[in-house]
């Protein structure tokens, strides 16, 4: 970059600055929040200074909400476990099945293949609550309404279509002719798969997976109808700091900052992999 | 060792023949070069044997053995690939060692690495990674993969397409001796005439799909088969002449730009065959400032000195451009120079003209 001129600098620093605000401002407040009581929160005008409480995360972690109404029982830790259990078994069986799945739609011609491929993506088109309805009768029918492995299942609708179309991609991109090479020096094609193409399509499946776990955290509207309370993730038990005496601002603050960091910290952490694996897709090599 | 045979193997994609009725006989020890133009089927005909494509029709045979229908890695067939094909996330040992389709102990596996990578010269970067290695040591380390397995037939695609020009005429001359030490049946494609001339024991010229010729290099290039076979052998290629060859006071003769030069001719060649293409090779004309007889007088347009040799181009009376090779010290004359051109009469080729088949004596000198 050859921008060095003072003036450029310092309008790169301010634009730079401009877009952080913008973007980090909302968790920075809600980080803020977090630390104040109710009263403090609905003070007007809004202060800077407080002093901090941890009363907040302390109700969240203890499962005692007080209330002017009295005490409520909440299942936050529950619901956080319930986040964690539901989206790493999810991502999970999509990889499970959308990795080879991918495999096959990259490397193999076959019959209304382009039509399969695109039925599971159409998945991501509908509106969710456009199939809930019928989804919940069904489920009720086949006793799968409140189980875990029926929430799962759903969640399929959202991370499998993700994982096979990136992950077709970063197949296609792999020569053909290098699982050739291997199969001709004496592997099967299963070996050729699980040594070859999967390693090199590694960065590609990372994203994928990190992008579909990130967007079954954040599901609301399909645990909110076919879960009850203890299977809810967090984004649903959030609705529970609704109370008849008010909405408990402080809690639901608390409530986001130690949903959000889980799925923050993995992103930082597979940044890299997230980068690197989705430019590399975009690249022919 | 193994034979490798073709019986009429025929492969369409659609409405284009890559391989229509190829037979072809590759005896174990033995390097046949698959030459043609690019787009001539010689890439599909190396990918059916490896069992990536499945022929429509006609059987692949390795030592008697149909493969047809086999998965490639029950075939005993190593490739080399023309894009080398190395496996990104493998060390180049780990790459070479991959190849070894028998199951060896691990200090076997080492000894046999070390041993053909110091046959091809890479022991010093077994460590590294394909992305560190140069075109010309992926491309060692690509055949060592493909040798270290012994397979019975070797396929290597356009292996030095993709290495510098220094590293391919090392190569032309380490891999004929390199590949023997090997005694499989390898099958060598190229798209350079002289690569094929110069690695392999026999050619096999694939032009859209058929085997027009298939002989010793120098057999080839004294006779090719037809115009089409003459054409692609040769730097610069053949000179063509269209001609209607008659016999006079008993030999038989053309005209070329007004000049009557005297053919070659024996019982077999037809006197009256009618209108036929004549071909000279640019090194077997003679060029000289003196009119003598069957000399025909040219013009020189052009002269293009290249290293060992000039080239020049030349115009008859009625417009027809033909090159000349000469070396250096052979040359006469500048541009514009007014000259007469000659050939021997055993230079001239003659092909039909609605076939582009050769015609004439089957005897030929052997080439230069």
């Amino acid at each position: 970059m050859d921008h060095s001129s003072l003036a450029g600098r310092i309008f790169r620093g301010v634009a730079l600055a401009l877009v952080l605000v913008f973007f980090m401002f909302p968790i920075v407040w809600i980080l803020l929040m977090s630390f104040q009581t109710n009263e403090q929160i609905l003070r007007i005008p809004p202060h800077i200074l407080f002093e901090p409480t941890l009363a907040n995360y302390e109700a969240l972690i203890s499962g005692q909400l007080r209330t002017a109404a009295g005490n409520l029982e909440i299942s936050f830790m529950r619901n956080l476990m319930n986040s964690f259990v539901l989206s790493s078994a999810a991502v999970l069986l999509a990889l499970l099945l959308g990795v080879p799945a991918a495999y096959a739609f990259a490397r193999f011609k076959f019959r209304l293949g382009e039509s399969i491929a695109f039925t599971l993506l159409s998945f991501r088109f509908a509106p969710p609550l456009l199939v809930l309805l019928p989804l919940s009768l069904y489920y009720q029918e086949l006793g799968l309404n409140d189980t875990y492995f029926g929430i799962v299942w759903v969640y399929q609708l959202i991370a499998l279509p993700l994982i096979l179309w990136i992950v077709r991609g970063y197949f296609e991109d792999i020569s053909p002719d290098i699982e050739h090479a291997y199969r001709l020096a004496g592997h099967t094609w299963r070996e050729a798969f699980t040594r070859i193409a999967v390693p090199l399509a590694g960065p590609g499946i990372a994203a994928a997976g990190l992008l579909s776990f990130i967007f079954c955290w954040n599901n609301f509207v399909f645990a909110l109808i076919l879960a009850s309370a203890d299977k809810q993730p967090v984004t649903v038990g959030a609705l529970a700091f609704v109370t008849a005496s008010g909405i408990q601002y402080g809690q639901i603050a608390a409530a986001i900052v130690l949903s959000v960091t889980p799925t923050l910290l993995l992103a930082l952490y597979a940044q890299r992999y997230l980068v690197e694996g989705l430019s590399l897709g975009a690249v022919k090599g | 060792m193994a034979r490798l045979e073709l019986d009429s193997v025929g492969k369409a994609f659609g409405a284009v023949h890559c391989a229509d009725g190829l037979s072809l006989v590759v005896e174990p020890g033995e390097i046949v070069a698959v030459f043609g133009p690019s787009g001539g089927g010689k890439t599909v005909l190396l990918r059916m044997i490896a069992g990536m494509f499945e022929p429509d029709d006609g059987d692949i045979l390795v030592g008697g053995r149909s493969i047809v229908g086999a998965p490639p890695e029950q075939r005993g067939v190593g490739m080399a690939f023309q894009n080398f094909a190395l496996f990104p996330h493998m060390s180049a040992q780990e790459n070479i060692a991959s190849g070894l389709r028998a199951k060896v102990g691990s200090g076997e596996v080492a000894s046999r690495v070390t041993s053909i990578s110091r046959l091809l010269k890479i022991e010093h970067v077994l460590g590294h990674m394909p992305r560190e290695l140069s075109n010309g040591q992926k491309q060692r380390t690509a055949l060592a993969r493909a040798l270290i397995g012994n397979p019975e037939v070797l396929l290597l695609d356009d292996p030095l397409r993709n290495v510098d020009a220094k590293l391919r005429y090392e190569m032309r001359l380490e891999l004929p001796s390199l590949l023997r030490r090997s005694s499989a049946a390898v099958l060598y494609v190229t798209q350079d005439y002289r690569e094929a001339m110069a690695i392999a024991d026999r050619i096999a010229v694939l032009i859209n799909g058929r085997l027009v010729q298939v002989g010793r290099p120098e057999e080839i290039y004294a006779r090719p088969a037809s115009v089409a076979v003459a054409r692609l052998f040769g730097d610069p290629s053949i000179n063509l002449a269209e001609v209607t060859p008659q016999a006079v006071q008993g030999a038989l003769c053309a005209e070329i730009a007004g000049t009557r030069v005297l053919l070659e001719s024996d019982e077999r060649t037809p006197v009256d065959h009618g209108v036929c293409w004549l071909g000279v090779r640019p090194d077997d004309l003679v060029i000289a400032r003196d009119f003598g007889e069957g000399a025909i007088p040219a013009r020189i347009v052009a002269i293009t000195p290249m290293h060992e040799r000039a080239v020049l181009l030349l115009r008859f009376a009625d417009g027809t451009e033909w090159l000349a090779a000469l070396p250096p010290d052979a040359m006469v004359g500048s541009a514009e120079d007014s000259v007469f051109v000659r050939f021997a009469p055993d230079a001239a080729l003659l092909f039909d003209r609605a076939t582009g088949l050769r015609i004439g004596p089957q005897q030929r000198r052997q080439a230069a």
